[in-house]
């Protein structure tokens, strides 16, 4: 049998490939695109809610808010080491990441105005990205489904921390009230298109459904997403903006309205309103820690020659 | 021994200022592994000033909770250390500062241990555990930077005679003695190769209320949702 048949007969028998197993360069350069793409949006998904860590309305919040954007530094490394695995340093895909080459989610170019920001990003962009990675957790690539077993059992916790913010402030004062309704405007539809581009303009796809590293296509998930968010959205007393958004008896989903896909191209080519802001931090970290990391890799080795003559 | 209200307001409003320094860290390490242990160090902090002023709240009744003393306070009624409040500078100043800071806290906690109030002794216990971990953490980056390269010495040494003259403060309420302080740091110094700064006095007395000009950003910053909405549920 040639290799490429044993390689899809482990696939159609759900058997999980492993770093040493061979496979299609295609499917090798198909992972390090998409998981070195997850891990950018977690780290620079750390960015929009970082801006309100020092900023946040009570202890409590702050600790939570802290924990939460914390945790997506772990499922950086956790996604950062799933890649390396298939032969691409770390160094290499944050090269990429600053050079402009790799992509991240383009959720994360939206600016955080207000603290309901953080509840709408919790209920609204973890909801959605848990609606997307629930279904990675059974991925064909061993350490990407193992790292997102991980990563999953933390977003439920974030996507809760940021109901319960809105939850408040749908309690609270009419300012507070105002504040949410807005956030929710504003990131609504941005949320929807976290699910990437309509199936018929999706290239990358058909072959991903082939080997199994997606199991869903983009339109399914987001309807599923839409059907759960009208629901959540009652429960908070808002509204989302979409006159459209009508139940449809007849196909058992509700009916959303036209996504303006425009906004969504540009703002992946870089014209988001935070594009350059975010790309600029996540630079200005990496090379201001420069000497940081030169001085602990000089450091270890001094230690490690230390260490050879003791032995010696 | 026992704490009277003031002193329990700075040892949380040490903690709290010091969080928020190293929380501004979350997101903008130098490498992803530290981003992920500044903000557990920043985490830790935020909690022991949360336990802290809950328990000064039980103490002080007439309606204070933990949050209204961390944001309904202006800067003269905060009693940190005027060390806390600096701004992070570089890498160096931010590790050489927990540093510094850890080894005063192990002393203070372990005296707390013994505090008549058993509330008290037992935030201190759990937060000794903590102390440990930043002062093994700290101590791995004095000696990292300080027996690193060129660069990484030349900046510890810019940090160490930055923060230096901050450290007098710690000793002035009589609690801790300087010789007992610097017992812990010399050795770490030595091994990192670097020398002790030359101390300077400073005037300022942050426990008294006594602060630099950093400390009214760090509040305007963080209690400007509890001031622009007032009386609201978070
Ligand atoms: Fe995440
Ligand atoms: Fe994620
Ligand atoms: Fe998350």
């Amino acid at each position: 049998m040639e290799l490429e048949q044993i390689f899809q007969d482990k696939i159609d028998k759900e058997i999980r490939i492993e770093p040493k197993d061979w496979m299609p360069e295609k499917y090798r350069q198909t992972l390090i695109r998409q998981i070195s793409q997850h891990a950018h949006s977690e780290i620079v998904g750390m960015l929009p809610e970082g801006n309100w860590i020092t900023r946040a309305p009570s202890l409590r919040r702050k600790a939570i808010l802290l924990a939460k954007v914390q945790d997506e530094a772990g499922h950086g490394l956790y996604l950062y080491s799933a890649a390396e695995t298939l032969g691409i340093s770390r160094d290499e895909m944050t090269a990429q990441l600053l050079s402009g080459k790799a992509k991240y989610s383009s959720i994360f170019n939206y600016p955080t105005l207000s603290w309901a920001d953080m509840g709408v990003i919790g209920w609204l962009v973890d909801g959605a990205a848990i609606m997307n990675q629930v279904p990675l957790c059974r991925t064909s690539y061993g350490p990407y489904a193992r790292a997102m077993v991980r990563v999953c059992k933390e977003e439920s916790f974030h996507q809760r921390q940021g109901f319960e913010i809105l939850l408040t402030l749908s309690k609270g004062t009419d300012a507070q009230r105002k504040m949410a309704q807005d956030a929710i405007n504003r990131w609504w539809w941005p949320s929807i298109m976290m699910f990437g581009p309509k199936d018929d303009e999706s290239p990358n796809s058909v072959l991903s459904m082939k080997w199994k590293i997606k199991r869903f296509s983009n339109d399914e998930l987001r309807q599923k997403f839409i059907d759960v968010c009208a629901e959540q959205v009652k429960v908070l007393g808002f509204t989302l903006p979409d006159p459209d958004l009508k139940w449809n008896e007849e196909r058992g989903h509700y009916d959303f309205g036209t996504i303006n896909w425009d906004e969504f191209w540009q703002v992946i080519q870089g014209n988001g309103p935070c594009n350059k802001e975010r790309l600029d931090a996540r630079k200005k970290a990496w090379e201001e820690g420069a000497w940081v990391r030169e001085a602990a890799t000089a450091y270890a080795e001094k230690k490690r020659v230390k260490n050879t003559l003791r032995v010696a | 021994m026992h704490l009277n209200i003031n002193n329990l307001l700075s040892l949380a409003d040490d903690a709290l200022i010091l969080g928020h320094r190293n929380s501004e860290w979350c997101g903008h390490g130098p490498v992803l592994e530290q981003d992920i242990a500044i903000s557990n160090i920043a985490l830790d902090y935020i909690g022991l000033a949360r336990n802290l002023y809950q328990h000064a709240a039980t103490l002080i009744n007439a309606g204070a909770t933990e949050d209204t003393l961390a944001y309904l306070r202006d800067v003269i009624d905060f009693k940190n250390h005027l060390i806390v409040e600096l701004p992070n500078g570089d890498w160096a100043q931010t590790i050489l500062r927990i540093f510094f800071f850890s080894q005063y806290q192990r002393l203070r906690y372990q005296q707390l241990l013994l505090d008549t109030d058993k509330q008290i002794a037992a935030i201190a216990e759990k937060s000794l555990k903590e102390i440990t971990y930043h002062i093994r953490w700290s101590t791995d980056w004095v000696l990292r930077l300080g027996d690193g390269t060129a660069e990484s010495k030349a900046r510890m040494i810019k940090a160490a005679d930055y923060l230096w003259p901050y450290t007098e403060e710690l000793f002035v309420d009589g609690f801790i003695t300087k010789r007992e302080w610097l017992a812990t740091i010399e050795p770490v110094f030595l091994e990192a190769t670097l020398a002790l700064p030359s101390t300077k006095q400073l005037l300022q007395k942050g426990i008294e209320g006594e602060h630099t000009e950093h400390l009214g950003y760090i509040l305007a910053e963080m209690q400007y949702l509890q001031r622009a909405y007032p009386n609201s549920e978070w």
